[in-house]
């Protein structure tokens, strides 16, 4: 019977899963492993066949073909209410005939298991709603629904929790919280958590392993770092974090790869470059490049891969100051420079030479295009986070 | 219908405890009030007056006012087995109305898909034809060489033989007629249910059948409320169908309320029934609503 009442966390396995709605496929061929008591992040844009993936792992949808296993348990055939995974629902889906003390003993109660009172009095201080305990879930805020959600599904001690957009309902401040918050959680109960988001900063803050989804594949999968720092493919280097990207070719190759584009020339160590053929997107995070006025190239280190350009936009933001530089060739580059800088900064329409180390230089294949993982509504997500 | 009005809009307008009286809300209570004066509360005065008049002395047959109590005594003491026999009838064709609405509103709401619309367009569609009409149809259908009274005869599941003019017909009539106002509430109810909850129920361990007792149950009951409401009461008070599916031993106070008024022109004896079968209800209605306690449903 479900959840583990030993506390024996298990790995859980997709299997070739997919899913097929129509002609489109929203999950296609998928296949990871997730280790026990890892907080995984599967991270994308809307549509991008996340959510979906995870309501196959809960087993409120069928999969098209494929399996799920927890442990060495075959799940695939299991209905939800038979699955030792609970979910924590986009909107709660508290119950609001009951009040926070039965929402939260629901599970245990399904389960016929009697005295309820000790386990749901723990979870309650666990997520410190106790003197809450006998509202109705309509006279909670946001963020105290949020907690009873968690606290509902963690209760019955689940060998995978899923949380679906857990926080997006919360505004800003409230969300930082809640994700150190359910950070703490995790470390405290050692359950297996798989948080789907499509907010990068989230997935990046608070999972362990990070999995960049797009049209129902996963593009890259890692540590957070390791992702943001090398991305494999255009669409992660575009939708996590921004990547300045530029177009060119092979002109060299060996321990060192060095890609002509524009007339300059652009290294990188051998292992950074992914590109297949001749054609290579060099890419460049913006927070990774140093803004000089241009008389002062020579403060650069002579290793440093650079370009020339005019100064378009300033922004200061307090922490840092952004740049918008536009290249000969009319590309807009952005930089994000620390203001630790003593002196002056440099103004619009000043010439500037924008220069940063090979080895936070990376070589991505353009077979997608410059601009995969940069559609209007990926923007837009963005500036609703930003926002 | 009538005794329906006060309870039906007692419940939306004490709701809308409205902080900030504006004027301009009491000028749209001024149509509504008006109506409801005219139409309801007088009569149901003039009907209350009437109710204990005593017969003229002089002249038998016609009736002067008074404040003859035993109107109401008389009455009850000679027609109280039609009485329990309406509220009996009124709550079988209720409870057979939810046991057949419910499952066909729980498809409408959630399995119906493209189909929703045109399902509810085809619970309300009857009704477009006149209910003394679709009463007279169920008498053919009932009849006693008719095909369903023949089918049930071949199973030797009638105690009668028969349907037609006995209480089976006026019940099956109730249920048939009343059908649509347990339906559209009930639909409205489950529809409003945010499906999420019920998978959030299977995600945490309820089988399909306590996800229902506990989850989806609950959460209709405002419906079934609602729908058993606007069941019972004109069921209880129907004569229709008594008259044309039942027989003399199957009469309901409807029936005998109409009786007194256009026959025996008795109208004291006719209109303090009237007034126990509203006080009756009334009574009813409101421990209904007290122990189903949906108040603080949302």
């Amino acid at each position: 019977m479900p959840a583990g009442v030993g506390r024996t966390v298990e790995d859980l396995r997709l299997v070739n899963l997919t899913k097929q709605f129509g002609v489109s496929k929203a999950v296609d061929d998928l296949s990871i492993t997730i280790s026990a008591g890892s907080f995984f992040a599967l991270l994308g844009a809307s549509g991008c066949g996340k959510t979906t993936t995870l309501r196959m792992v809960a087993g409120l949808e069928d999969p098209t073909s494929g399996q799920v296993f927890i442990g060495e348990q075959d799940v695939t055939d299991l209905r939800a209410f038979q699955r030792p995974v609970n979910t924590v629902f986009q909107s709660y889906a508290l119950f609001p005939h009951l009040d926070i003390f039965e929402n939260v003993a629901f599970g245990l109660r399904r389960r016929g298991i009697k005295d309820v009172d000790a386990q749901v009095n723990t979870m309650l201080d666990l997520v410190e709603l106790s003197a809450l305990a006998r509202r109705k879930p309509s006279q909670l805020s946001g963020g105290q629904q949020q907690r009873v959600a968690v606290a509902r599904a963690l209760i019955n001690q689940p060998d995978v929790l899923l949380l679906d957009e857990p926080l997006g309902a919360l505004d800003l401040k409230l969300r930082r919280q809640m994700q150190i918050e359910l950070k703490r959680i995790q470390s405290e109960v050692g359950t297996t958590f798989v948080h789907v988001t499509h907010d990068q900063e989230e997935a990046m803050t608070m999972a362990d392993t990070v999995a960049v989804m797009n049209a129902g594949r996963i593009e890259q999968m890692g540590h957070p770092a390791d992702v943001y720092e090398m991305p494999r493919t255009i669409f992660v280097a575009n939708f996590l974090g921004q990547s300045n990207l530029i177009q060119g070719t092979l002109a060299s190759f060996g321990d060192v790869v060095e890609v002509a584009a524009f007339g300059l020339s652009f290294k990188m160590p051998s292992q950074r470059n992914v590109a297949p053929g001749h054609s290579v997107v060099v890419g460049v995070r913006p927070e990774k490049i140093t803004v000089l006025d241009a008389h002062d190239e020579t403060k650069l280190p002579s290793t440093h891969n650079r370009i020339y350009g005019t100064v378009t936009d300033v922004s200061y933001t307090g922490v840092s100051t952004q740049y918008l530089v536009e290249t000969p060739w009319e590309q807009s580059i952005i930089a994000f420079e620390q203001n630790s800088i003593v002196g002056d900064r440099c103004e619009l329409g000043d010439p500037v030479v924008l220069g940063w180390a090979p080895e936070h230089t990376f070589g991505l294949d353009p077979a997608e295009g410059i601009h995969a993982g940069l559609d209007r509504a990926v923007l837009e997500l963005e500036s609703d986070t930003e926002a | 219908m009538a005794p329906i009005a006060p309870a039906a809009s007692v419940a939306p307008s004490a709701a809308e405890g409205s902080k900030k009286r504006s004027r301009i809300a009491y000028f749209l209570l001024i149509p509504g009030l008006a109506w409801l004066s005219i139409f309801f509360v007088i009569p149901l005065v003039t009907l209350f007056i009437t109710s204990l008049q005593t017969e003229s002395t002089r002249r038998p047959g016609t009736y002067v006012p008074g404040f003859q109590i035993s109107n109401y005594t008389d009455a009850l003491a000679e027609y109280w087995p039609q009485f329990v026999r309406s509220f009996v009838y009124a709550g079988l064709a209720t409870a057979f109305a939810l046991v057949i609405a419910y499952p066909l509103a729980y498809f409408i709401a959630f399995k119906a898909g493209n189909w929703r619309s045109l399902m509810l367009v085809l619970v309300v569609a009857p009704s477009f034809a006149s209910f003394l009409l679709r009463t007279y149809a169920w008498k053919t259908i009932l009849a006693d060489d008719g095909p369903v009274t023949s089918a049930l005869n071949t199973l030797h599941v009638l105690p009668d033989g028969r349907i037609l003019n006995t209480g089976i017909a006026v019940v099956a009539g109730l249920t048939y007629n009343f059908l649509p106002f347990m339906v559209l509430p009930l639909y409205a109810s489950l529809d409003k249910i945010d499906y999420r909850l019920i998978e959030a129920g299977n995600d945490l361990y309820g089988s399909p059948q306590q996800v229902f007792r506990k989850v989806t149950w609950p959460l209709s009951m405002p419906g079934v409320v609602a729908g058993t409401l606007l069941t019972f009461i004109p069921a209880a008070g129907d004569f229709i169908n008594a008259e044309l599916l039942g027989s003399t031993k199957d009469k309901m106070i409807g029936n005998v309320i109409q009786t007194n008024f256009i026959e025996f022109r008795d109208y004291p004896t006719a209109s303090a029934l009237s007034f126990s079968l509203m006080a009756a209800i009334l009574i009813l209605v409101l421990t209904y609503i007290r122990r189903s306690g949906t108040e603080d449903l949302v």
